[in-house]
């Protein structure tokens, strides 16, 4: 007999939950999202850094460090395995005076302590290392192993994968309860009718309080929104900085940082600043928040482009857990419940790791006898992009498919056929609504220095042929691209 | 892979551009024109409104009727045409070689080239670039990709709708909105006056009883799934928002029409160098770039007020490149243009005082009674009064230049 496990939340944490679940024959995965597609929480808007593990404090949080080391190691080779955009250009923990420098050492013993490799103290020399530093920097702490993904992109591959292996993705589906029968949870109830599951897995991200809640446990556990907000620069600007540069953090954040993206965009970012607790949804930018990130960046980097090379800003919400505390824990009562909440940074990093810290936490405590299943495929292949690939790699692609020709996001050189290879991906992973969005975020079509002002149309055109949506009620990220027919409108007719 | 051997590849199907290839063709010249879309036109083609060609036709037509006159003429020529074709990348092998590699559905093509013409027009300024911040929900559409949706291709972007700029473009787009039907419920400024003509604010504005608030800016928008509201607040002399100045506009759409800056990527790949007054290149009389061999014309040169600029710059290009096809146009010693009392940007920046030029000219700020000049001669264009948004347009026959100095300065003088 399987069990039926429900994992609530498809961001980072709960895609990869259900990847590692997906490998045993023992389990039947159903993963849920009240978002129309994946990855559209914490999970899409952060740093996108993948820590080394020489910031987290092993007294103080020793499972969280762990889980942060283990991860950075587990990324490496799930980003080959699902064809996942990533760079491991290590990282510089800037340092402005022998004070700082002082404080900054401790982070070399930390790195001792949880056994990451090859953390050391640079001094002059981090010029050279890093051309785009501060002149006003005197040092740093070198970590080789930090690294950069692309987040959501890592989201969308995790999931096509866990669904390729037998996980059923339900999206605008949201939890509103959690049912418990005898002191074994059921189920869950949702907006679109009652999940039937054995074991419940609680991964809702900034609303993993909520859940846990519903659940009857940890009633006392409550998750602040934390606002960072980003500013990300022109492709075209040639501010580039190598490496990931960021000061040496406080007790409140790790600080603005600055990276250039997988995409090769300079970002600038993040902010730290608590929300009240009924903000989870407030995702605004401000204009005080990103002068403070531009003045911050300007710290880091020898030179920042001006603001008006800035293409796009916008701001994500760190799940703020009491302490600081990640709430990994099974429960007894109800049987069958785990919290995978309040998983703050370094999440991300972590993400792999305590997807299999919660296979054992499972198979411990629910006594599963794990069995791996034989067909378990590991690999998932990324969409071909013509990006990248010289001309005569075009041509033998056009020549394949014609559509390899047809280019519609002209910034970033995103062809037709990626489109609607993407389109078909997103409705196999069993995704209802496909979003202009969703299509963004896969394909970077959009993202470019135009933001999407050329192409926003080609794209939304081919998600109406690929499903038959009339054009105007194409979802752009949560709402229609338009209200109707400009002549029926005017004639009387209804909107949509 | 295709490979085609020409005199002079043009960038861009839009007016500058299908000007140009029809220019060159008829001076005798070898033409392939490059389009992106499946059509040639470019932005006039999705302007139902008129205003176009009074210059070049003497006739008040609209976008598409203009677009297709200067197709006309292009049908005359023996222009090689690329369409839904991409330039992918321009490769100067030598000093009158360039490779332009283009994708398309057929295929890769090599182009092989004297001369380049860049006619890629203008892109807008979205409403990061203008530093509007808040949440964002759907419903924000640029001026262009709603009078796209709602011109080609019948899809109405929203019923309440604010406006963001009070150029031609934003006050065209708000009476567009009234016309099918839509709520216009503002158009904000930032600046003390309007940035359109008066009578374009006549007609599009006053005659739809929408209201135009000058010295705003929208701070920010709020909205969950769609746009709900704007938030706007008074701005001070440097444009800063003046605290508790702030009030909401409820809406579902916020149009955004701040402005265009030219199209210029590809060019600054080439490492032509540009002005940052104008956002386009840095060019000469025959509006060739720092980058020999390689000419401007249109907005992806400088942005136009009128349609029939762009076709002169068009055609101004393709004598450029035919010169220099022809005769590698020898070496100059240029006349610098300078900027004097209340210009903004003009454009040529460099000329030989050997032939009459057109320079197109902006200034700083608002002023009445002026003269337009250039210093040292007696080249001047009384304007009755001249604002930013306004194109000065000057012809200067050489007699006027070729005695100057090797500095041109231009200059806005008052009457008295
Ligand atoms: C500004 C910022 C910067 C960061 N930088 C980094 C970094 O550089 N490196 C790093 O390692 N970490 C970083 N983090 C942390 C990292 O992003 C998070 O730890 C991680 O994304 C958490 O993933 P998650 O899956 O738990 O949450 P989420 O991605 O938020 O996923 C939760 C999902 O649950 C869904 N959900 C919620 N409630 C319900 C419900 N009732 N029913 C159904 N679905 C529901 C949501 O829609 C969402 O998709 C950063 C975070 C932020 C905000």
């Amino acid at each position: 007999m399987k069990l039926k496990v429900a994992v609530i939340g498809a961001g980072v944490v709960g895609a990869s939950i259900a990847r590692v679940l997906s490998m045993y024959e023992n389990f039947d995965v159903v993963l849920l999202d009240r978002e129309p597609d994946v990855g559209w929480g914490a999970s899409k808007a952060n740093t996108s850094v993948i820590h080394p593990g020489h910031e987290e404090d092993p007294g103080e949080h020793p499972v969280r460090a762990r889980l942060c080391v283990e991860g950075n190691r587990l990324w490496r080779k799930w980003v080959e395995e699902l064809d996942i955009p990533a760079r491991w250009p290590g990282e510089l923990m800037l340092f402005y005076s022998e004070e700082e420098a002082q404080r900054a050492a401790r982070y070399v013993e930390l790195a001792r302590l949880n056994g990451v490799p090859g953390v050391r103290m640079v001094w002059e020399e981090v010029k050279q290392i890093e051309p785009w530093v501060n002149p006003g920097a005197v040092g740093a702490v070198y970590a080789p192993t930090a690294g950069l993904v692309s987040p959501f992109e890592a989201v969308a591959a995790i999931v096509e994968n866990a669904v390729e292996n037998g996980v059923r993705l339900l999206a605008e589906t949201e939890v509103r309860g959690v049912r418990v029968s005898g002191g074994e949870v059921c189920g869950v109830e949702t907006s679109r009718g009652f999940v039937e599951a054995d074991l419940v897995v609680n991964a809702a991200g900034l609303h993993a309080d909520r859940v846990s809640h519903m659940a009857g446990v940890e009633l006392d556990f409550r998750i602040k929104p934390r606002r960072g907000e980003y500013l990300l620069f022109d492709e075209n600007v040639h501010v580039k900085p190598r490496m990931i540069l960021h000061p040496v953090p406080t007790p409140v954040t790790k600080g603005v940082y600055a990276v250039t993206t997988v995409h090769g965009n300079l970002m600038l970012g993040p902010t730290a600043d608590d929300l009240p607790e009924e903000e989870k949804d407030n995702l605004s930018t401000t204009e005080e928040g990103l002068s403070r990130v531009m003045e911050e960046g300007s710290r880091l980097l020898r030179e920042v482009p001006p603001r008006d090379r800035v293409i796009r800003f916008f701001a994500g919400l760190r799940p703020e857990p009491p302490r600081g505390e990640w709430l990994i824990k099974a429960y007894d009562d109800p049987w069958g419940f785990v919290n995978v909440a309040g998983i703050r940074s370094p999440g991300l990093t972590a993400a792999p790791a305590i997807a299999g810290y919660v296979l054992e936490l499972i198979a411990g405590e629910y006594d599963v006898r794990l069995s791996r299943k034989p067909s378990w495929n590991p690999y998932r292949v990324g969409v071909t992009s013509v990006r990248g690939k010289s001309p005569e790699e075009v041509d033998q692609l056009v020549k394949a498919n014609p559509d390899y020709g047809a280019i519609v996001c002209r910034c970033r050189l995103v062809s037709k056929a990626e489109i609607v290879e993407t389109v078909e991906r997103m409705r196999r992973i069993g995704l209802e609504r496909v979003t202009v969005d969703g299509v963004k975020f896969r394909t970077t079509a959009g993202t470019g220095w135009c933001q999407g002002q050329f192409c926003r149309w080609g794209i939304a055109l081919i998600i109406s042929q690929a499903t038959g949506t009339p054009l105007h009620e194409v979802t752009v990220k949560r709402a229609g691209y338009g209200v109707g027919d400009v002549k029926v409108l005017l004639r009387g007719g209804s909107s949509c | 892979m295709l490979e085609t051997k020409l005199d002079l590849v043009v960038v861009g199907g839009g007016p500058a551009g299908i000007a140009a290839a029809s220019k060159a063709c008829e001076l005798g010249m070898k033409v392939g024109l490059v389009e992106n879309r499946e059509v040639l036109g470019g932005i006039p083609l999705q302007c139902v409104h008129t205003g176009f060609g009074v210059h070049v036709f003497g006739e008040d037509l609209t976008g598409p009727e203009f677009v297709y006159r200067l197709i006309d003429r292009l049908q005359r020529a023996d222009v090689g045409l690329f369409l839904k074709s991409h330039v992918h990348s321009i490769e100067l092998k030598a000093f009158d070689e360039k490779i332009v590699t283009v994708l398309s559905p057929k295929g890769v093509q090599r182009l092989y080239a004297k001369a380049v013409v860049f006619s890629t027009g203008a892109r807008e300024r979205t409403a990061f670039e203008i530093g509007v911040t808040g949440e964002r929900p759907d419903g924000v559409y640029t001026a262009g990709e709603a009078q796209t949706l709602m011109d080609l291709y019948g899809l109405m972007p929203g019923r309440r709708v604010v406006i963001i700029g009070s150029g031609d473009v934003g006050l065209i787009m708000a009476r567009r909105f009234a016309l099918e039907g839509a709520e216009v419920k503002a158009v904000i400024e930032v600046l003390p006056y309007p940035g359109g003509s008066m009578r374009n604010v006549v007609s599009c504005l006053r005659d739809f009883g929408i209201p135009l608030y000058l010295s705003h800016r929208v701070v920010s928008i709020r909205g969950g799934k769609r746009v709900e509201k704007v938030v706007v607040a008074k701005v001070d002399e440097e444009m800063r928002p003046v605290p508790g100045t702030e009030f909401e506009v409820e809406c579902d759409t916020v149009v955004v029409a701040a402005g265009l800056r030219p199209n210029v990527e590809l060019l600054e790949k080439m490492g032509a160098a540009l002005d940052p007054a104008t956002g386009g290149p840095v060019v000469n009389e025959t509006l060739e770039t720092t980058v020999p061999g390689v000419f401007a014309a249109g907005n992806a040169l400088v942005i136009n007020d009128l349609v029939d600029y762009a076709v002169e710059q068009g055609e101004r290009a393709a004598e450029g490149a035919h010169e220099f096809v022809s005769n590698r146009s020898g070496s100059v010693a240029w006349k610098r243009v300078v900027k004097g009392r209340n210009v903004r940007l003009i454009v040529p920046h460099y000329v030989s005082g050997e032939r009459d030029v057109v320079f197109y000219a902006r200034v700083k700020s608002p002023e009445r009674r002026v003269f337009f000049e250039l210093l040292g001669s007696d080249l001047k264009l009384y304007q009755q009064g001249v604002r930013p948004s306004e194109m000065i347009r000057l012809r200067a026959p050489s007699s006027a230049i070729s005695n100057l100095g090797d500095r041109l300065v231009f200059q806005v003088r008052p009457l008295e």
